[in-house]
C-alpha cells in the first residue's frame, strides 16, 4: 500500500480525499474515523436525551407525545449503546494507540481492520434505516413486547447483529496484535495498562458478542416466522430472552468501561510524574473483572421472576466484582502521592472520572443488595447509577483521552484554559442532571415514564436544567477543540510511553526502526529503596 | 422533602435500614476519595518542571488494606440484603391471597370471597397478604413504593409478592416494566384499611359502593371513575389521540367502525362499548383503532356506567 518515500509524511498528510480515508488500512486513520463516527452518533443520541429531559419539565405532555417519547428513549439507548459506547474508546483510541504503544507499524491484520470499519458503517446504516418506523421497545428489546409492537424491530436488531461482527473482528485483531507484534523487550509486565484494558475488552468482545447475535436472530425469527422461543402465547419464555440478552449486555458494560479505565491509568502517571501505583493489581484486576463479568448477568433480573436461589448466587458474585473495582480507584489515587501533579484539562477529566466512577460504583452496592434492589429496580435510581458509570466513567475517560492525545493525533495544541472552563461546565451540569435522579428513584419514580406524579416535578426540573449546563459545556468543549492554538512538539507532556517518542502527528508507518524496549512504560521518578 | 417515601409495610423499614447502611458507607467512601484527591492535587502540585518524584511502584500493606476493607464491607451488605430478601420471599402460612391480573394498561384484583376490583386493591392492615400475579399480554411489574415491593408480572407463569401492611391509607401502585404507550398511566391504588372497615367492604354490595358517592352529581362520580378505573390510560378528554378515541365531544357524534358500519354515540352505544368493547368481534371498534379494549363486565356497576356516560356528556 505505502511506498518508501511516504515514510516522512505524517499519517494525516499521506493522501487526501474521501478515497484515501475510506480505503485506508492505516490503524491511525481508522481510529480517527471511528472517533468521528462515534462523535456524530453521540451528538445524535444526546439530542434525543435533551428532548426527553425537556419533556419532563412538567408532568403530562410538555412538548412531545407519549409515542414520540418512547421512540426517543429507545433511540437514545440503542444509539448510545450500540453505535457510540460499545465501539467507543476501544475502536477509536484502541486502533490509534495500540500499535504505537506496542511498537508496531500497524495491527496484525490491517485489511481486516478496514473491513471491521465498513461493517460498523453498514450496521449503523441498517440501524438508522429503522427510523422510517422507529422502534419503541427500549434498547433492551424485552419480549414479548418486542414481538408484539408494530415498529421496525427487525431492522434495528439486524443492525445490532451486523455491528456485532465489527466488534468481534476488532477484538480478534487487537488480541493477536498484542500477542504477536510487541516490540523486542516489551514484556507483558511492561505493557501499557491501556493495552491490558484493551486486551480484556477484546476478550469480552470475542466471547460475549456472538450470544447477543444469536439472541437477536432468534428474535427476528420470532417476529418474521412466528417461532415461539420467547412468546408465552406459544409456550415460549419471555424471561429466557432476558437471560440471553444480559449474558451479553452485562459483559458489554465492561466492554464500555474497561478501555476508559485504561486511559485513566495512562493519564494519571504522566501528569503526576510517577509510576502507576500497583501496576500488577490494575492489570490483573482488568482480567479479573472481565472474567467475573460473565457470571453476574442475573443481577439485572432480580425481580424478573427467576428463582430465589439463582438471585442469591448472582448477588454474591456481583459483590465479588465490586472489589477489584475498588482496588483500581485507590491505585489511581495513590499514583499522585508524592508526585508532581499538573492539573491539565486531560488530568481534570481523569480525576473527575475517579470521583464520579466512585459514586457510580458505590450506588451499585445498593442495587447488588437483594432486598434493596427489589425497591430500586427499574426506577430512576438505576438510570442515575448507570449514567454515573457510563458518562462519569466512560465519557469522561473518552474526553480525557481526546485532550491527552490531541497533540499526538492532530499535531496541534488546544487552549488549555478554555478546555478547563468547558470541563467545569460539563462536570457541574452532569451532576445536576443525574444526582437528583438518585433521589427520584429512591422515592419510587419508575424509569421509562412519559408521565409522572406531581410530587416528582421539582427534581425532574432540576435534572432538566442540568442538561442545559451540560450542553453548553459540551458545545464549548467542541469549540475549543476545533480551534487549535499552534503546533505541538513530539512530547509536550514529557511522557515516557512509546507513542510519545515519535513526531506529532506520527508518520504513516509509525517507526522507522522497530524500537527495543528496556524499561517499564511508567519509568518516572528516581528509584527509592522499597520495602516488600 | 424526605429522601425516602412513606413506609407502610413490615418490609419497608428493613429495606430502609439497608439504604441507610449503604448510604453511610458511600458517603464516607466518597468523602475519603474526594479528600485524598483534593489533598494530593494541592499538596503535590507541580512547582517546577524539574520536580523530583520518588519512583514508588507499589506498597503491599496499603494494597492489602484496600482489598480487605472493601471485601468485608461487601460481605456485610450482601448478608443484609440476603437476610431481608429471604424473609420477603418466604410466604407466611395462611396469608390472605389475592389474584392479580395485569393487562395493558390496567390491574384487576380477585379476592378469596369472589369479589373483584379494578385498579383499586383493598387489603386489611397488619395481615400478611400474598399476591398471585399473571399477565394477559406483555410484561408488567407491580410496584408499591410505600411497601418497597416490586415483582415482574409475566404471561406464562405466576409470580408472587408477600407483604404485611402496617399503615392505613391509600398508596400508589406503579407499573415498572415498560409496556407501551400508556405505560406511565398504568397506575392503581392500594387501600390499607382497618379490620372492621375491611369486613364491611368484603360483605358490602354495590349499594355500599354507591353510598361512597352519596350526594355527588353523577357526572362528578363519572369524573372520578375516569381516573380510578383506568379509562384515562387510553381515552383523553382534550381531543388528543390515544390508544382509544378521545372523549371530547364524543356524545352524539357519528362513529364509523372498522367494518364500515356507522352509529351515533348515544347512551346505549357507550354502555355496550364498555361492557362488550370488541363484541361482536371487530364490530364496534372505531375506524383507525385496534380492538384492544378490555371488557368491564362485572367491574363496573350499572350506576357507575351511567355516571361515566353523564361525565362524557359534559366533556366539550
Amino acid at each position: 500500500m505505502t511506498d518508501h518515500h511516504d515514510f516522512d509524511k505524517n499519517y494525516l498528510e499521506n493522501g487526501k480525499g474521501f478515497k484515501s480515508w475510506f480505503f485506508t488500512v492505516d490503524h491511525k486513520r481508522l481510529g480517527v474515523m471511528y472517533l468521528w463516527a462515534i462523535g456524530v452518533f453521540f451528538v445524535l443520541a444526546a439530542i434525543a436525551s435533551f428532548l426527553i429531559r425537556f419533556e419532563h419539565l412538567s408532568p403530562g405532555q410538555t412538548i412531545i407525545s407519549a409515542q414520540t417519547y418512547n421512540v426517543l428513549f429507545t433511540l437514545h439507548g440503542a444509539v448510545m449503546v450500540f453505535l457510540f459506547i460499545v465501539p467507543g474508546v476501544a475502536a477509536s483510541f484502541g486502533n490509534f494507540l495500540i500499535p504505537l504503544m506496542i511498537g508496531a507499524r500497524d495491527v496484525i491484520f490491517p485489511k481486516l481492520n478496514l473491513y471491521s470499519f465498513w461493517i460498523y458503517c453498514a450496521g449503523s446504516l441498517i440501524l438508522l434505516l429503522s427510523l422510517a418506523a422507529p422502534v419503541d421497545t427500549g434498547w433492551t428489546f424485552y419480549t414479548p413486547y418486542s414481538i408484539d409492537t408494530g415498529t421496525n424491530v427487525i431492522l434495528v436488531t439486524f443492525g445490532v447483529f451486523v455491528l456485532g461482527f465489527s466488534s468481534i473482528l476488532t477484538g480478534i485483531n487487537f488480541i493477536v496484535s498484542m500477542h504477536k507484534l510487541r516490540a523486542p523487550g516489551l514484556t507483558w509486565d511492561r505493557l501499557p495498562l491501556f493495552c491490558w484494558a484493551a486486551y480484556a475488552t477484546s476478550l469480552l468482545q470475542v466471547l460475549a458478542t456472538p450470544v447477543v447475535g444469536i439472541t437477536l436472530l432468534l428474535l427476528i425469527g420470532e417476529r418474521y416466522f412466528g417461532l415461539g422461543f420467547f412468546d408465552p402465547a406459544k409456550g415460549g419464555d419471555p424471561v429466557l430472552f432476558q437471560h440471553f440478552f444480559w449474558f451479553y449486555s452485562h459483559p458489554a458494560v465492561y466492554i464500555m468501561i474497561l478501555p476508559a479505565m485504561g486511559i485513566i491509568s495512562e493519564v494519571i502517571p504522566v501528569f503526576s510524574r510517577k509510576p502507576i501505583f500497583g501496576y500488577k493489581a490494575i492489570a490483573y484486576s482488568s482480567l479479573a473483572i472481565a472474567l467475573i463479568s460473565f457470571l453476574v448477568w442475573g443481577h439485572h433480573m432480580f425481580t424478573s421472576g427467576q428463582s430465589k436461589l439463582i438471585n442469591i448466587i448472582f448477588s454474591v458474585i456481583t459483590f465479588a466484582v465490586a472489589v477489584p473495582t475498588a482496588i483500581k480507584v485507590f491505585n489511581w489515587l495513590w499514583t499522585m502521592y508524592k508526585g508532581s501533579v499538573e492539573l491539565s484539562a486531560a488530568m481534570l477529566y481523569s480525576l473527575a472520572f475517579i470521583f464520579l466512577f466512585t459514586i457510580g460504583g458505590l450506588t451499585g452496592l445498593f442495587l447488588g443488595a437483594l432486598a434493596a434492589d427489589v425497591h430500586l429496580h427499574d426506577t430512576y435510581f438505576v438510570v442515575a447509577h448507570m449514567h454515573y458509570v457510563m458518562i462519569g466513567g466512560t465519557v469522561f475517560g473518552l474526553f480525557s483521552a481526546i485532550h491527552f492525545w490531541y497533540p499526538k493525533m492532530w499535531g496541534k495544541m488546544f487552549d488549555e484554559f478554555k478546555a478547563k472552563i468547558a470541563f467545569t461546565l460539563i462536570f457541574i451540569g452532569f451532576n445536576i442532571v443525574f444526582f437528583p435522579q438518585f433521589i427520584l428513584g429512591t422515592q419510587g419514580m419508575p424509569r421509562r415514564y412519559f408521565n409522572y406524579a406531581p410530587e416528582f416535578e421539582t427534581l425532574h426540573q432540576l435534572s432538566t436544567y442540568g442538561t442545559w449546563i451540560l450542553g453548553v459545556g459540551f458545545i464549548y468543549m467542541l469549540y475549543t477543540l476545533f480551534k487549535p492554538v499552534g503546533a505541538a512538539d513530539s512530547n509536550p507532556y514529557r511522557s515516557v510511553s512509546l507513542e510519545w517518542q515519535m513526531p506529532s502527528p506520527p508518520p504513516t508507518l509509525n517507526f522507522k526502526e522497530i524500537p527495543t524496549v528496556t524499561t517499564s512504560t511508567y519509568d518516572y521518578g528516581t528509584k527509592v529503596e522499597q520495602e516488600a | 422533602m424526605d429522601w425516602l417515601p412513606t413506609s407502610a409495610s413490615t418490609f419497608a423499614p428493613q429495606v430502609d435500614s439497608i439504604l441507610w447502611l449503604v448510604t453511610i458507607i458511600s458517603v464516607v467512601s466518597c468523602i475519603l476519595v474526594g479528600f485524598l484527591l483534593i489533598y494530593f492535587v494541592v499538596k503535590y502540585r507541580r512547582r517546577s518542571d524539574n520536580d523530583q518524584t520518588p519512583a514508588i511502584t507499589h506498597d503491599s500493606f496499603l494494597e492489602t488494606l484496600w482489598t480487605v476493607i472493601p471485601t468485608i464491607l461487601c460481605i456485610l451488605i450482601f448478608i443484609y440484603g440476603y437476610v431481608y430478601y429471604d424473609k420477603y420471599t418466604t410466604p407466611t402460612k395462611g396469608a390472605y391471597e389475592i389474584n392479580v391480573t395485569a393487562q395493558r394498561w390496567s390491574w384487576s384484583f380477585a379476592y378469596p370471597n369472589g369479589k373483584k376490583t379494578f385498579n383499586e386493591l383493598y387489603v386489611p392492615i397488619n395481615k400478611p397478604v400474598r399476591l398471585v400475579m399473571q399477565s394477559k399480554d406483555v410484561l408488567h411489574s407491580f410496584f408499591v413504593p410505600a411497601f418497597r415491593v416490586k415483582q415482574d408480572v409475566i404471561g406464562n407463569r405466576y409470580t408472587f409478592i408477600n407483604f404485611t401492611p402496617t399503615k392505613e391509607g391509600v398508596f400508589d401502585i406503579y407499573c415498572t416494566e415498560y409496556c407501551g404507550i400508556s405505560h406511565s398511566d398504568m397506575l392503581a391504588k392500594v387501600h390499607v384499611v382497618s379490620d372492621i372497615e375491611y369486613a364491611k367492604w368484603e360483605s358490602g354490595d354495590s349499594a355500599d359502593v354507591e353510598n361512597a358517592y352519596a350526594g355527588m352529581a353523577p357526572d362528578k362520580i363519572g369524573e372520578q371513575l375516569y381516573s380510578s378505573k383506568g379509562c384515562v390510560a387510553c381515552h383523553s378528554i382534550d381531543g388528543a389521540n390515544g390508544v382509544g378515541p378521545s372523549w371530547k365531544n364524543l356524545f352524539g357524534l357519528e362513529r364509523e367502525f372498522i367494518d364500515g358500519t356507522k352509529e351515533i354515540a348515544d347512551e346505549n352505544y357507550i354502555k355496550t362499548s364498555i361492557l362488550y368493547p370488541v363484541n361482536p368481534p371487530q364490530g364496534k371498534v372505531v375506524k383507525g383503532y385496534a380492538p384492544v379494549m378490555p371488557s368491564y363486565q362485572g367491574l363496573l356497576s350499572d350506576s357507575e356506567i351511567t355516571a361515566i356516560i353523564e361525565y362524557i356528556k359534559t366533556i366539550k
